[in-house]
């Protein structure tokens, strides 16, 4: 089996402050990766390293076999690989369906851009469908600015899957999600995951995380500690140092979170 | 040549002194609460109005004048910000404030077209137009005096903010509006009292603006360029960049204006600020913010 | 929440239905309002009236353009006073140096002063694009001042002596017709692109930037080159309708051509109509730009404007900062929602009424 996704020693601080130390971690190609660890153990930082948002100051990261370390996010998501934000990040004051059309538009030129109306019939027709598989279709003509949180999600969601990225990189899927909503973030996850789509998920719920990663990793103090899959995380007690010592105090406050 | 450079480097100083107290009090303002308070300017020139108001009809020194006018801005401030500013939403507060306060401004345009007409004015004491001479260079007293009160002033300003409990709490407001909220902040009413002072002081650098330019309402587009620019590359909110780059705008322009030509130095003042900010976006002293936010 | 999920799948079909009808009601009301413009020199032949409605006009379009990169991407520049004079002055100086008499083959500059304004705005726009939100104001306002002070001191412009632009020797009854038709044709211009972006994916890219410029950087919108375009295309047409303004007027200043009131004008026409939409800066420039213009005429003091405009913009933003067209078009929506949700399941939750945040709400109106 080989890694689609690749990160090699990168590390980052702002200021003072070491957010990545020498982290390594590699994503294998057609399964679901879970991230996990305290807060503030670097989990986001490394998703914005790794979709170009923020610039490493060491270390390499590949995609398919080619290097994207330092490429921008509009580069980065155009090679295939999709994200969603924590809190997420959708266009409020356009309709869903709109939402879902500003992903679409790829590499052409302005000209074109110009004389092109926002959407040819047959990305409509796309855009629907995914709507429909996240359950948001018939919310199409709305302002997006009013979706639930948990449809946030959704949306946002759908709205990676509009480029058909490779990997998709979610980051807390499930936080502060309703649980029927979650069921369904999780179903979503899986059937794309069966047709083939690579997935990096970073969570705070441990069940859900452990439910559903063929893989998970550690992070504490922005590296890497363990990795395997959900049983050996499980029982390495590494994992329970991270989250209840070693760490500094602000972490303690997290745990129950997990 | 080589002193008259030097005589421009001490104008641009000491004038830049009270400008940098001009445009603390707009930073202040977008420190505080994200506002871009673009009248500012009318408000100098109001200050200037009441000064000369008050020496032409009631004989008051300027700088006595100085404690009817900066209560009387801070008064209007509070109001301006209790009538118009609070009633913004807070989503597109900086862009909607922009206007607001433009709006602000051309009421106060027309009414002091009105009542003091659009011919020049200028502000007259003893020590307009006199001078120190001092190691072969002329010191107009209006330049020192004016200077001198800057310093008081912003001294003031800085001992209010670092030296008080309200001051502590403007501080945390700067930071963080709503981690100061949670810590049990009144941060409306530190917006408002924040905005008051940010008017209050172009009371102070309105009589000195009026003793040493003459100047009518539609000055103030002028005024409000320059203060505008000297924040922007100061690093909007940035107190001490506010002072750095008044001071350096000031004795730039004052040194071109020597050495090229009087006409050409406003221009390079404004230059100075676009060429900044295509290699600095975020100004000289403004931390440059990360793609992610 | 879920009260609206349930039964949004009615709504959305019986949403479409009413919206057909709508649809057609707009487009009847679009028919008249062209209808009226081409009729009303035919109308009105009164020169005073008509010289007002040249300006009005005039900054009907310098609105809509405005608005065409304003509402639609959220920067707001007050700049464009920078175009307006670039093409006036192009439209004076080249006719002064190829020596035209001022006829017809005058207006053939009118689009020449728009490629003036194009070169002056890719620079403008590179370097004030990549600043944040409220530098760019600043910027924008900063460039403005250079470009005035360079129109008062350089050789060429002449100074503050201003440039005489010829006059053509058409009766005084024609005058101002010619002009009106001139003007009424770059507003259909404007009116067809602004719609026309609004329909685009290129308008679709704007609207992204606006909500969340850096997620559609994420998404694959090349954000500079989005923003760029769309300054530039306004800037323009304001450069075409400064042209015109200079032919009209027949003589230049950089004070006036170079006005910083322009842009508070034209933003405050804008706002007042409604951002962000077709009708409303159209509508803002019809209702303020006579009022001005009256206020002018009557009374010679010119400040008593100032303090109108100054109050009347502050009512307009604290009252409905959203403007009057999507304001109406609210009220309307709401109205509609609850009559079709007493209609539909008297039992129901009312359908939420579509308030949000803000100033802008996208299709045209």
């Amino acid at each position: 089996m080989s890694a689609l996704l690749e990160v090699e020693g990168v590390s980052k601080s702002f200021g003072g402050l070491r957010a990545l130390s020498l982290c390594s971690l590699s994503v294998q190609r057609g399964s679901i990766a879970g991230l996990i660890g305290p807060n503030g153990s670097g989990k986001t930082t490394l998703f914005n390293v790794v979709t170009g948002y923020v610039r490493p100051d060491a270390g390499s990261v590949t995609f398919d076999e080619k290097s994207i370390t330092g490429a921008r996010p509009d580069e980065v998501f155009a090679l295939g690989l999709g994200r969603t934000f924590q809190l997420t990040r959708i266009f409020a004051r356009l309709t869903v369906l709109e939402n879902m059309l500003v992903a679409t538009q790829r590499n052409e030129g302005w000209l074109r851009s110009i004389m092109r109306a926002a959407a040819s019939p047959a990305e409509q027709r796309r855009a629907m469908e995914l709507l429909d598989f996240v359950g948001l279709a018939r919310l199409s003509a709305t302002k997006a600015g009013t979706l639930s949180y948990g449809q946030r999600k959704l949306l946002e969601l759908a709205y990676v899957l509009v480029a058909d990225p490779a990997v998709i990189l979610l980051d807390e899927p499930a936080g502060g999600v309703n649980p029927t909503l979650i069921n369904e973030i999780r179903e979503r996850i899986v059937a794309l995951n069966r047709e083939g789509k690579t997935f990096l998920v970073v969570e705070h719920n441990m069940e859900f995380v452990m439910g559903l990663c063929h893989q998970v990793t550690v992070m504490h103090q922005g590296s890497a500690i363990v990795s395997g899959t959900p049983d050996v995380v499980r029982a390495d007690p590494r994992v329970l140092d991270a989250y209840l010592g070693g760490g500094e105090e602000e972490d303690r406050d997290d745990v129950a979170v997990g | 040549m080589g002193s008259s450079i030097i005589q421009a480097v001490i104008d641009g100083v000491l004038t830049g002194g009270v400008y940098a107290l001009m445009a603390a009090g707009l930073t202040l303002i977008f420190g505080v609460m994200d506002i871009i308070n673009i009248a500012q300017g009318i408000f100098v020139i109001l200050g200037a109005y009441l000064s000369y108001a008050l020496s032409v009809h009631a004989g008051i020194d300027p700088f006595l004048g100085l404690f009817i006018t900066i209560p009387a801005l801070f008064l209007i401030g509070i109001g301006v910000e209790w009538g118009f500013i609070r009633r913004l939403k807070e989503g597109d507060r900086t862009a909607m404030s922009i206007l607001v306060t433009y709006a602000v401004s051309i009421i106060i345009e027309g009414v002091l077209n009105v009542s003091f007409s659009v011919n020049y004015v200028q502000i007259h004491a003893w020590y307009v137009n006199r001078s120190v001479h001092l190691f072969g260079f002329y010191l107009p007293y209006i330049y020192l005096f004016g200077f001198a009160m800057a310093a008081v002033l912003l001294i003031a300003i800085y001992a209010l903010l670092y030296r008080t409990r309200f001051g502590a709490s403007v501080r945390a407001s700067l930071q963080d509006r709503t981690a100061a909220r949670l810590v049990g902040i009144d941060v409306r009413r530190v917006s408002t009292i924040c905005f008051g002072l940010g008017v209050a002081v172009t009371a102070a650098g309105g009589m000195v603006f009026g003793a040493t330019n003459a100047f009518n309402a539609s000055t103030s587009y002028d005024l409000i360029s320059r203060l505008l620019a000297i924040v922007i590359l100061g690093g909007l909110g940035s107190m001490g960049g506010a002072l750095g780059a008044a001071v350096f705008m000031l004795v730039l322009e004052d040194v071109v204006a020597v050495v090229w030509s009087p006409v050409w130095a406003t221009a390079v003042f404004f230059a100075a600020l676009v060429v900044v900010l295509s290699v600095r976006p975020a100004g000289l002293f403004g931390r440059q913010v990360a793609r992610a936010q | 929440m879920s009260a609206g999920a349930k039964s949004s799948t009615e709504a959305y079909v019986s949403d479409t239905g009413v919206s057909t009808g709508r649809r057609s009601a707009i487009a009847a009301a679009w028919l008249v309002f062209g209808a009226l413009l081409l009729v009303f020199p035919i109308l009105f032949s009164n020169p005073t009236v008509t010289t007002i409605a040249v300006f009005t006009l005039i900054y009907m379009t310098a609105a809509t353009a405005w608005n065409g990169f304003a509402g639609y991407s959220g920067y707001i520049p007050l700049g464009h006073a920078v175009f307006f004079g670039v093409g006036a002055y192009t439209m004076a100086l080249v006719s002064l140096h190829l020596n035209l008499q001022g006829g017809y083959e005058m207006f053939a500059l009118v689009p020449l002063a728009g490629v003036a304004a194009a070169v002056i705005a890719v620079p403008f726009g590179l370097i004030a694009l990549r600043t944040r939100r409220h530098t760019f104001v600043v910027i924008t306002i900063a460039v403005f001042f250079i470009v005035q002070l360079l129109a008062f001191n350089l050789g060429f412009t002449q100074g503050s002596s201003g440039v005489q632009v010829a006059t053509p020797l058409w009766t005084a009854a024609s005058f101002n017709d010619r002009f009106y038709y001139a003007a009424l044709v770059i507003l259909l211009i404007a009116v067809l692109v602004s719609w026309g972006i609004r329909r685009s994916r290129f308008g679709l890219q704007l609207l992204a930037i606006r909500d969340d410029e850096d997620r559609a950087r994420g998404l694959g919108v090349k954000v500079q080159r989005v923003k760029l375009l769309g300054f530039v295309l306004s800037g323009v047409t304001v450069g075409m309708v400064g042209a015109l303004y200079a032919f009209f007027i027949g003589q230049i200043y950089p004070q006036f051509a170079f006005d910083p009131l322009f842009d508070v004008t034209i933003a405050l026409m804008a706002f007042f109509g409604g951002l962000g939409t077709i009708s409303g800066p159209l509508l803002g420039a019809l209702i303020l730009e006579p009022l001005q213009q009256y206020l002018t005429l009557q009374y010679s003091v010119g400040s008593l404007y100032l303090i109108i405009y100054g109050a009347l913009f502050l009512i307009v933003i604290l009252t409905m900062p959203r403007g009057i067209i999507p304001t109406i078009g609210d009220r309307l929506a709401m109205r509609r929602a609850e009559r079709l949700g007493r209609e539909e399941s008297p039992s129901a939750a009312p359908v939420s009424p579509p308030v949000e945040v803000a100033p802008f709400s996208g299709a045209a109106r």
